[in-house]
């Protein structure tokens, strides 16, 4: 059993913390989805207003979108410009 | 332990093969200063080069062009194009909003392509966070000065609304729209190159032709597409938000 290093402990909880912050996803995820349900029962009571509904829910998405972007770039700073090993 | 892991090479885990960095291959000084350029520049400059030639291509089309032929390939998808960009930003942002339907074309036309250049193989400059931030603080820049042109004096008296303790709050707010919408289409994209590199990195080479072009439709194509209307949609809002005030 050979010994864990320290750069060897930082880079695995790294990537847990990464995973971790992919969570962040989740959220926007049931937003979104809530957000193209309640669009759907738009459109099926206003088909006419369809280009319109269609517009506004896409913005609303993305910009619920936002907050799992953020973990997405927090999980790609971990994996790919680690700060913590530098304070080794 | 460790050695089994490193030693054991899967035909699956081709680490070695996954790149979706931005490399660097020129470095000059400046001002003292490292500078690098990269990839990203390149791509920029080939996008930069197809629009320009495109451009220059469809104005000289429509210059000569006799009203009574009938139209070609090209002026008709230009036409299209340029149509339904300006009925875009018409139905956003009202007549008084005509005159930016070219800022508003051009970066939808700048973004649209830097997006699906991924598709003959390039890295997407979209993807490089200096470029995103740039169009955000471009986008920064002309929603102040809508703001400050339309409400001249009470241009930041909104900062004061509802109640002036709120100030520290609604400055967070308007100093954050250009990274939080930099960080959308950088995030958005840079997530698409990511999955294409992994893809890539995953399969063997005799299913690399093919399989992976459902993925560039998904994440090239939707994705690109939809980022790109969804950055122009947010600038055209809060430009119009600022200047709805003296109705």
């Amino acid at each position: 059993m050979t010994q864990i290093t320290n750069e060897g402990l930082v880079l695995a909880c790294s990537a847990i913390a990464a995973s971790i912050s992919m969570l962040a996803g989740l959220g926007s995820g049931l937003g979104q989805g809530y957000a193209a349900g309640a669009a759907a029962a738009a459109v099926g009571r206003n088909p006419g207003a369809k280009s319109d509904i269609t517009s506004t829910m896409l913005l609303g998405q993305a910009v619920a979108e936002t907050t799992s972007l953020y973990g997405l770039a927090l999980a790609f700073i971990f994996l790919f410009a680690n700060p913590l090993i530098g304070k080794l | 332990m460790v050695n089994i892991i490193a030693g054991s090479i899967h035909p699956l885990v081709a680490a070695g093969d996954v790149d979706f960095m931005v490399h660097g291959l020129l470095k000059y000084h400046l001002l003292g200063h490292e500078l690098w350029i990269t990839t990203t520049h390149v791509s920029l400059l080939i996008v930069s080069l197809i629009i320009v030639i495109l451009s220059i291509a469809i104005n000289r089309k429509i210059k000569k062009v006799n009203p009574e032929d009938t139209p070609g390939v090209l002026q008709n998808v230009a036409e299209l194009a340029v149509e339904m960009l300006d009925n875009l930003v018409d139905s956003i942002m009202g007549g008084k909003g005509k005159k930016y339907a070219n800022y508003i074309g051009t970066v939808f036309m700048f973004i649209l392509f830097c997006n699906l250049s991924g598709l003959i193989g390039m890295r997407p400059p979209t993807a490089d966070y200096g470029v995103t931030f740039a169009l955000g603080l471009m986008t920064f820049l002309i929603i102040h000065y809508t703001n400050i042109r339309e409400n001249k004096a009470d241009a930041f008296k909104r900062l004061f609304q509802p109640m002036p303790f709120l100030f520290p709050i609604n400055l967070i707010g308007e100093l954050a729209t250009p990274f939080s919408m930099s960080l959308r289409l950088f995030g958005n994209i840079l997530s698409g190159t990511v999955m294409l590199a992994l893809v890539y990195g995953l399969l063997p080479v005799f299913v690399k032709f093919g399989i992976p072009s459902v993925l560039h439709v998904y994440f090239d194509i939707f994705a690109g597409a939809i980022q790109t209307y969804v950055f122009c949609m947010l600038t055209m809002v809060f430009v119009t938000n600022k200047m709805a005030t003296e109705e």
